[in-house]
């Protein structure tokens, strides 16, 4: 018998020891000239309870990372901890850890409570058992009335409620979810978005959830991991991903940003224009990018103090707000996102000499 | 340049009634066939009537009833075995990273497609001749070894497509729901391959049936099947007799096929 | 890669060995390797009843194209033998064109039926496919022969006033082989057209191209790999006939096939049919070689 998985407790407690601990995690594809590393030195601690995202762009190494904790792949070398054991090289049907596919890979052959009692039949569970953990899954993911039916029946949505149930009755320690409302049209991604954050805090389980969408990482998750080419780049709350960038990448993917190119000395950078802007947490020295998103730039009067001096280019209209884009005196373009106002007073035209202005507070200054 | 131009871009001038004229040429001796073994005179070109007269003949032919059964004993044991082997073979060589040497095994798999039956036949008497003066042994082992050997292939197709068609997720969902290696294959693999080895074990048994160059070289004395007879009894006078055994033949073999495919348009 | 992972794969290697190895041994034993055996006898001595003597000799070699004269032991060309893989190649080659010229027009006509209605059409190329070879050219020589079918009718219409001499002549043998062998130059030929993007047909006719350019230069060009394997499907068969030479063609118009079969026979030369049937096989190889050359470079482009 393999470890018992855990009791499930009630509400999200999220707790400061790891579930899961990856630790320099390499994974090589290929040999010799071909090879591809798809991890480089990886270590990343999820919380127990939480709702941890893997984010980034297709070819990132998410879903490798998240073969490597299911156990579909061996790491070429570093170690996975799941509740401090080692379980590096445990095969998939020895660890207390269920995913939820991409493809969702319901079985074909079987009626949907045969798919979810399918784990627990292989834990050599007893039928009445399976019977009633089955039942009460069926009510968790309110699909009481198919039961009976083959999945291939199901629309899209009940697949999706279908895999989950399988993935979550065997009681698992993590659940890994590997892109599953990639293949759901926009209304039902919406609608499952809250379906698994409430599945998550009613079962208390750790989620690990693999997206290249950062709005649904945003929205459900409580601490997100942000990976490029193999490594991840940032680790931290929504707000704080956001917010606080810590590299160009990062910056990039998330939301939209403008880059600027700035010179930093004793806590001053000089920006195009020679416009001086104090940033006096930063102890950065010589050429720097600075990031500001375009809702924290202010469009002012060309002669106000501190504003760096802008040209409009052109704007776009977008409904709810407009994008501005203005070109500064180096040539950087800067976009500033403008609130619809109840008037609905129009963009400033192009051409237009302007002032840009951004509160100190706003200016994230980038490692790279 | 410029033709007359209907404008049909597929369409292509004489085709579709040679087309026509093709599957009518097709059907037309068979159907012939057919019909005459349903002739109540001895002619197979003459008609005299409908009977069943050549049905009765051929059911009371005791010859006809040995050889039948023979040809169906091997047809079964063929094709049982070949499925088995082959279900075993594309196993090993689906669905997993390739390794070195898989091409030698689809070679080998694929060879008696390759090499003209009369060839095959050829060797396999020479070595079978050999094997029996060594040991003696004349039974239907030998027709058994190899009708198993050419069907291999016939049956392996399918099963190898069937196990290309499936989610690669599927068995590593069994895996990630606790199931052992063991208990995937039986819990999932297998029972999503059944229509694949039916459909196999259907085309190994009909290409099993048909043949008759390898059953001539390799049978021993008194170990006629059901095609060899046929063509033994060419030589001799032609009656309905033989288009009534070759019509139930025909039926035998559109029933399997048609049921091969059923199994394997079907998908769920 | 890591011990834990190179020890997986070299279990997944190991058993996959292990499944295969079954159907390796039956097809060593029941397929290839007595191939191997026939060549080793193909450099032996004819045994007076059969069989052969375990003496080297090249003698079956030299007998593919020479006999020795009785009288003056000198070597000539064996006329029979010429006369019979002439036939062959001639037979074949005429096979496989014929079944091109109206295999490629059936093949076309199935893929463009509707796309519901196009499983029906294949289905009926595939019943004949898998139908008893024996059958249907026994089908066929029960029509052509001389009290057959088409003789009598004929002869009652008035058309004739003898029966037509087809049963036991080459045409007969023709015939039967392009009847028989068709379905195999339809089913790839077919595979290769339903790939075909018609929508190339409409940029060629929209560039002035007329319906034999479209064809010759768009179509063909496009679908030659298929009609590379049909045509190699056809051949390679033809080439090693048995049944319809013998059923058809009569003891008289014999292919390579029937004259191996010869030398197990009445002939009792095993070793000469052994080397005959080496050089089947490297005819074979050969065109199995030009078929996978021209099926790799077609591929890379699409």
């Amino acid at each position: 018998m393999q470890s018992q998985p855990q009791q499930q407790g009630k509400g999200a407690s999220v707790s400061e020891d790891p579930a899961v601990e990856v630790r320099h995690a390499i994974k090589q594809f290929g040999q010799g000239d071909s090879a591809v590393r798809a991890l480089d030195d990886v270590s990343v601690s999820i919380r127990r309870g939480e709702f941890f995202t893997l984010l980034g762009p297709s070819g990132c190494g998410k879903t490798t990372l998240l073969r490597l904790i299911a156990g579909f792949e061996t790491p070429t070398s570093g170690q996975i901890l799941l509740d401090g054991q080692d379980i590096t090289n445990l095969p998939p049907n020895k660890r207390p850890v269920n995913t939820v596919f991409q493809s969702y890979a319901l079985f074909p052959h079987l009626t949907v409570a045969e798919n979810i009692g399918f784990g627990l039949k292989m834990l050599g569970q007893s039928r009445a058992d399976i019977a009633a953990r089955t039942a009460e899954m069926l009510a968790l993911v309110q699909l009481e009335a198919m039961s009976t039916r083959k999945t291939a029946q199901l629309s899209g949505g009940q697949q999706q409620r279908v895999a989950l149930a399988r993935a979550l009755a065997p009681r698992p320690k993590v659940l890994l979810l590997d892109e599953p409302l990639s293949a759901l049209d926009l209304k039902l991604r919406k609608e499952m978005q809250s379906e698994l954050k409430r599945l998550q805090t009613e079962t208390g389980i750790t989620f690990i959830f693999v997206t290249h969408d950062q709005e649904e990482a945003l929205t459900m998750s409580d601490r997100i991991g942000v990976m490029s080419r193999g490594q991840i780049n940032q680790i931290g709350a929504p707000r704080e991903i956001y917010a606080h960038p810590t590299n160009r990448f990062v910056a990039d993917f998330i939301g939209e940003t403008n880059f600027l190119i700035a010179r930093m000395q004793g806590g001053v950078a000089t920006l195009p224009g020679d416009v001086a802007l104090p940033l006096p947490g930063s102890r950065a020295d010589g050429q720097v990018t600075l990031a500001v998103r375009p809702e924290h730039v202010r469009i002012v009067s060309r002669d106000t103090a501190g504003a760096l001096p802008a040209t409009v280019s052109h704007s776009v209209y977008f409904g709810t707000d407009s994008h501005v884009h203005l070109r500064l005196a180096d040539g950087t373009e800067v976009v500033s996102r403008q609130q619809t106002d109840a008037e609905g007073a129009a963009s400033p035209e192009a051409g237009t000499g302007v002032g840009v202005s951004f509160p100190a507070g706003a200016v994230q200054v980038l490692e790279d | 340049m410029a033709r007359k131009t209907y404008f049909d871009v597929t369409r292509l001038p004489g085709f579709s009634t040679i087309a026509v004229i093709v599957f009518v040429m097709l059907y037309a001796p068979i159907l012939m066939l057919v019909i005459y073994s349903f002739n109540a005179g001895s002619s197979v070109a003459i008609w005299d009537g409908f009977s069943w007269r050549w049905y009765v003949t051929a059911w009371q032919n005791e010859q006809v009833k040995e050889v039948t059964l023979r040809s169906l004993m091997l047809a079964a044991s063929a094709a049982t075995i070949s499925t088995a082997l082959a279900t075993m073979a594309a196993l090993a060589t689906t669905r997993k990273r390739a390794f070195r040497g898989q091409t030698a095994i689809y070679v080998a798999i694929n060879q008696p497609l390759m090499v003209p039956e009369i060839v095959t036949a050829v060797a396999l008497l020479i070595l079978f001749a050999a094997v029996k003066v060594a040991t003696g042994y004349q039974g239907m082992g030998y027709l058994i070894l190899a009708h198993t050997a050419f069907c291999i292939p016939f049956a392996y197709l399918p099963i190898r497509a069937r196990l290309e068609g499936m989610d690669m997720a599927l068995e590593a969902a069994a895996a990630d729901l606790y199931a052992s290696p063991w208990q995937g294959f039986r819990h999932v693999t297998l029972p999503l391959l059944m229509p694949g080895i039916a459909a196999g074990m259907m085309l190994a048994f009909v290409t099993s049936l048909d043949d008759v160059v390898i059953s001539l070289f390799v049978k021993s004395a008194g170990q006629d099947t059901l095609p060899t007879y046929l063509l033994a009894q060419l030589r001799r006078q032609v009656s309905p007799e033989i288009n009534a055994i070759s019509s139930v033949l025909l039926l035998l073999t559109l029933v399997l096929l048609t049921t091969f495919f059923l199994l394997t348009r079907k998908k769920d | 890669m890591s011990e834990a992972e190179s020890q997986r794969r070299a279990d997944e290697v190991r058993r996959s060995w292990l499944l295969s190895t079954p159907a390796l041994i039956v097809l060593f034993l029941g397929a290839m390797g007595p191939l191997l055996i026939m060549v080793v006898y193909s450099f032996l001595t004819p045994g007076r009843y059969g069989n052969v003597e375990w003496v080297f000799s090249l003698d079956a070699w030299r007998g593919i194209l020479f006999t020795r004269d009785i009288f003056d032991d000198t070597l000539k060309l064996a006329d029979a033998h010429l006369t019979i893989f002439w036939r062959s190649l001639k037979l074949s080659l005429m096979t496989t064109i014929l079944a091109f010229a109206v295999g490629f027009p059936t093949a076309w006509f199935i893929a463009t039926r509707p796309r519901h209605m196009r499983a029906f059409w294949l289905f009926l190329i595939t019943i004949p496919f898998w139908t008893n070879l024996l059958i249907r050219t026994f089908a066929i020589n029960q029509i052509i022969r001389n009290e057959g079918f088409l003789n009598t009718a004929l002869l009652k219409l008035g058309v004739i006033s003898a029966p037509l001499q087809l049963i036991y002549t080459d045409t007969a043998v023709f015939i039967g082989m392009v009847y028989v062998y068709l379905p195999l130059m339809v089913l790839p030929l077919y595979a290769a057209i339903d790939r075909f993007d018609t929508r190339l047909l409409e940029a060629g006719y929209d560039l002035y191209a007329s319906r034999l350019t479209v064809l010759r230069r768009i179509i063909f060009p496009i679908v030659k790999p298929g009609i590379v394997a049909g045509s190699i499907l056809v051949f390679i068969p033809a080439l090693g006939a048995y049944v319809t030479p013998r059923v058809l063609g009569g003891g008289k118009n014999m292919m390579i096939g029937n004259f191996i079969e010869l030398q197990f026979g009445q002939g009792r030369n095993w070793p000469l049919g052994a080397a005959l049937s080496v050089v089947l096989l490297i005819i074979v190889a050969a065109a199995l070689l030009v078929y996978v050359r021209f099926a790799n470079r077609d591929s890379t482009h699409g």
